[in-house]
């Protein structure tokens, strides 16, 4: 049984397929880099995963169980959590309030759910902030706070949707920090990122893709020399 | 802080309890009563329209409901219509499920727009049911109590149940999952909320008070026709204006949305005569530029600017 299994997934927005039979797995464990040049279709991966977008074909399986005909908010109750490129925080409600929605799902209690959201809140640094307005928060803090959040529903997998995207180096490295505490705690990751320099240290094994189609997938070595790589990043040129 | 807020409270409360004993005068008493109404009503749409961010327009289906599940006990059947106090919440409640489930499948201004459809849909309903309804001739029972004071007691009654029920549960779990939907509802649903489920929830608690505050105004004032409680204008659109005026999301912002309003809307009544709705208007924009998030809201934003405390305001999440 693989612990997470994409099997020839696809999805077409009318005669448009942003994914074509794609197929990859997960193991337990490992952080798993997806990468691809802009609007190949890593975050419609992301969207079909989390059942945000029904699949056209295709079958998705965790642990076992298929989770692609299950309705979207049953997902993250499986154990699967996710954060968003374009960062959704609960605007009006205070740091450890967002937290609490998210440690909601393995308790009813509010003290339960509060005494999980410091602990989380410990776990990303983000204790001095606790009580500021998400809204008020800038661009990293508001990154973390997303995986702050998802992290607070307890998942076994996390799937991170351009975490360092719009962060400055110093910003970056604090973020793939946290990434690794993250694995170091046994949760596995899916992780989405356009720099490469970010995925190349520390992903295990990367999959490429290109017009929603598989070009490369292996050990990032393996991937940043191969030839179709190169050139969707770098043109015919550089092949 | 906290206990400042608990004085007040207090003081507040007594107050309440002593006015009957100062004010004698039936107008006042009168005016007083539909205070009580109208914030039980703010204060059940708050809980859909403020917690759980689902704007609806078409309140006055549920009030009309409520008045006339008592009323029509009596005309029919012959039964008191207190009765209608529980069969009125109930049947709301009993309506607003099927409403929620087919409305919720539309977000934000789509959802307001499909309330304000229904709640017209129950006024003319209820108009053209004439063997059921007694059509637009209406209903007049005899009121076995006619005492204002009791009224009195009994109104303040229900806010006191309204206010701490919703204040239950906006502390609660479901609280903090409607907030969190009204704040986005992807990051909701990414999170594992049943988004549909806790709206459908949100609107039959919102539904029932709604309802009890409908069958209140019954017993009350003892006539109603469509007009007067599916009205649009008097009862959906002014439950709006009460609530924004009170603060959206707050605990006590209803309340005193209702006292200010109704207590406004007679005073414009008396001295401007018809232009009293112009003046409403104007009213509105203001509250909309300098107060938007209501008198109880920006309170909050006071205090904070006082004690130029960092923390973000508790009121009105």
């Amino acid at each position: 049984m693989k612990f997470f299994e994409a099997r020839d997934i696809t999805k077409k927005f009318g005669g448009l397929a942003a994914v074509s039979d794609l197929s990859f797995t997960v193991e337990q464990g490992e952080i798993f880099g997806v990468i691809g040049p802009n609007g190949s279709g890593k975050t419609t991966v992301f969207n079909l995963i989390s059942r945000f977008f029904p699949l056209t074909e295709g079958e998705i399986y965790f642990k076992g169980q298929q989770i692609d005909n299950l309705p979207a908010h049953k997902i993250c109750a499986l154990g699967i959590g996710r954060t968003f490129q374009v960062v959704k925080p609960l605007r009006r409600m205070s740091v450890i309030d967002n937290i609490m929605a998210g440690a909601f799902l393995r308790t009813s209690s509010v003290k339960k759910a509060r005494q999980k959201a410091e602990e989380v809140c410990e776990f990303c640094n983000m204790r001095q902030y606790e009580n500021y307005e998400a809204k008020s928060l800038p661009i990293p803090l508001r990154k973390r706070l997303e995986i702050a959040r998802a992290l607070a529903a307890e998942p076994e997998l996390l799937m991170l949707d351009e975490t360092c995207a719009g962060l400055n180096p110093k910003e970056s490295e604090k973020a793939i920090e946290l990434i690794q505490k993250i694995r170091d705690n046994g949760v596995t990751i899916i992780i989405v990122e356009h720099i490469m320099k970010v995925m190349m240290g520390i992903s295990d094994r990367i999959l490429a893709i290109n017009f929603g189609k598989e070009i490369a997938m292996g050990t990032p070595q393996e991937v940043a020399s191969h030839p179709e790589v190169i050139k969707a990043y770098l043109g015919e040129d550089y092949a | 802080m906290k206990k400042t807020n608990n004085i007040i409270g207090v003081i507040v409360f007594v107050a309440a309890l002593l006015l009957p004993v100062i004010i004698q005068a039936p107008y006042q008493m009168h005016i007083l009563i539909l205070v009580l109404i109208w914030a039980v009503m703010g204060t059940a749409w708050n809980l859909l329209g403020g917690y759980a961010g689902q704007v609806s327009f078409g309140h006055a289906a549920f009030f009309g409901v409520g008045a006339y599940a008592a009323g029509l006990l009596e005309f029919h059947l012959g039964i008191s219509p207190w009765w209608g106090m529980i069969l009125g919440p109930v049947l709301a409640a009993l309506v607003s499920l099927p409403i929620g489930l087919i409305c919720f499948r539309l977000r934000g201004p789509y959802f307001a727009l499909a309330m304000l459809a229904l709640g017209e849909i129950f006024r003319l309903l209820f108009t053209n049911m004439e063997s059921f309804t007694n059509g637009a001739k209406g209903i007049l029972i005899m009121p076995a109590i006619t005492d204002k004071v009791f009224y009195y007691y009994s109104g303040l009654l229900m806010l006191l149940v309204t206010v701490l029920v919703t204040t239950l549960i906006v502390r609660s779990k479901i609280g903090y999952y409607l907030v969190s939907i009204r704040e986005d509802q992807d990051a909701a649903t990414s999170l594992g909320i049943p988004t549909t489920l806790y709206k459908n929830l949100a609107i039959l608690s919102s539904a029932f008070f709604t309802g009890l505050a409908g069958a209140f105004y019954m017993n009350y004032v003892a006539f109603i026709d469509p007009h007067i409680v599916f009205n649009l204008t008097s009862i959906s659109v002014m439950l709006i204006m009460v609530v924004m005026l009170g603060g959206v999301a707050t605990t006590w912002g209803p309340t005193v949305g209702a006292a200010l309003y109704i207590y406004l809307g007679e005073v414009f009544r008396t001295t401007l005569g018809s232009a009293n709705v112009l003046v409403f208007g104007i009213l509105v924009c203001l509250i909309i530029m300098f107060l938007p998030n209501g008198i109880v809201g920006e309170i909050g934003m006071l205090k904070q600017v006082v004690t130029r405390k960092k923390t973000s305001v508790k009121e009105g999440i």
